[in-house]
């Protein structure tokens, strides 16, 4: 799932541009998976599929598969249709250094809704 | 050719609140029975607009918003930059009373949303007699902030991209792409620490729920409306307020979020008309 990130950031012009200062490298969790994404000015040039050995990032959004599948379906449920609204449920956790991650909500907003089959772009 | 103009008619109003002189652009469309709408936290009036153009409305409400001071077109007072905005209570009651006063208001229905949506709790409790009806948008007793609110306001993060990143999430997933952006960019557009002051109320001064069981319906009828996808006043808060506020009326509105007036004007209609519809036909005050 989490692959396709590269393609369908980018893919739009817009979701690039609203990213456009945002370089950085952050961990996805879902379940026992983890991925590496790194951005460089809003493009994703690398989406890496753990596990990994000692490695650095700067923050990490991790959730169980349950709670990312909800997320991913066209129209979820209420409350799974917002990682903020999974954070709030307990079922996210937002960890690290949150800076670039808040700076750009949006972006990494988008760009995650970006990943649902009838998202619109 | 005649200019293509809204009905909606806006205008500066000179007030005095807490001692001080204010500037407030308050606007309204449509005659009858006075319709006051309160906007959500770190938003403005621009958010009611669909309901101000809408004829099933306005034919027999006259349709009245102010932007809050620091909010929309609204000054924030002489001496703001030496100051740190935060809503009271106390503050937030005063001045929703002050503008009926200044405006000759007459009983009006009164009808907030989010914080909006709380305070109206306030107006039920110690304010029934001066209202026809009070309907709660998203209306909770309390709310537990789920994020650190410091960033809302700091130097280093744009304070409106990240309210609107905030609040994106809020809105239903099914709610049309030109009202959703349309609502997040009202929050774009918001003051400094605007957002963040608000949400003091929100999250702690206007805490009601020691004392919500004692608002008494029949000396003013109460109806609760709740987005399904709000996360923030969930349905389960304002079920909870449906518990213990005798008499409440209380419905969970399908497919609808947080804004359910700004992110999908035409779904909400389809909840808050039957609403003005029995208001305006006095079932609801016949019950009392």
């Amino acid at each position: 799932m989490f692959e396709r990130l590269k393609d369908r950031v980018n893919g739009n012009p817009a979701l690039l541009r609203r990213g456009k200062t945002c370089s950085t490298r952050f961990l996805l969790e879902m379940g026992e998976e983890s991925y590496l994404v790194d951005i460089r000015e809003g493009r994703i040039e690398a989406v890496t599929k753990g596990p990994f050995n000692m490695t650095s990032w700067t923050f990490a959004l991790r959730a169980p598969r349950d709670a990312w599948t909800e997320f991913f379906k066209p129209i979820p449920r209420p409350g799974y249709q917002d990682i903020l609204g999974l954070a709030k449920r307990k079922l996210l956790r937002i960890e690290g250094n949150l800076h670039p991650f808040m700076a750009h909500l949006l972006y990494f907003k988008e760009a995650l809704a970006s990943l649902r089959p009838e998202a619109r772009a | 050719m005649k200019p293509n103009f809204e009905p909606i008619v806006g205008r500066y109003l000179s007030i005095e609140l807490a001692g001080r002189p204010h500037r407030l652009y308050v606007e309204e469309a449509g005659q009858g029975t006075p319709l006051l709408c309160l906007h959500t936290a770190g938003s403005d009036t621009r958010q009611y607009r669909a309901l101000m153009n809408d004829a099933r409305v306005t034919r027999d409400y006259r349709v009245i918003a102010f932007d809050m001071p620091w909010h929309g077109k609204s000054s924030p007072p002489v001496g703001w930059q030496d100051e740190e905005y935060r809503l009271t209570t106390e503050a937030y009651v005063a001045m929703i009373l002050a503008v009926m006063a200044a405006l000759g208001l007459d009983k009006p229905v009164v009808m907030g949303c989010s914080i909006g949506g709380r305070v109206i709790l306030h107006l039920a409790l110690d304010h029934p007699e001066k209202f026809r009806a009070i309907i709660g948008l998203e209306s909770a007793a309390h709310a537990e902030p789920y994020y650190d609110l410091a960033w809302l306001h700091r130097g280093d993060v744009h304070g409106g991209e990240v309210a609107a990143g905030v609040v994106s999430g809020l809105v239903a997933p099914t709610a049309p792409q030109e009202s959703r952006w349309e609502t997040l960019w009202h929050y774009m557009q918001s003051g400094p620490g605007v957002f963040k002051g608000d949400l003091y109320f929100y999250t702690k001064d206007g805490d009601i729920r020691d004392r919500v069981a004692n608002i008494d319906t029949r000396r003013c009828p109460l109806f609760l409306l709740t987005g399904e996808y709000d996360y923030s006043c969930t349905a389960e808060a304002t079920l909870e307020l449906g518990r213990l506020i005798k008499g409440a009326e209380v419905k969970i509105m399908e497919g609808l979020g947080h804004f359910p007036m700004s992110e999908d004007p035409e779904k909400f209609l389809g909840y808050l008309l039957p609403v003005l519809d029995r208001i305006q036909g006095g079932l609801a005050s016949r019950a009392a």
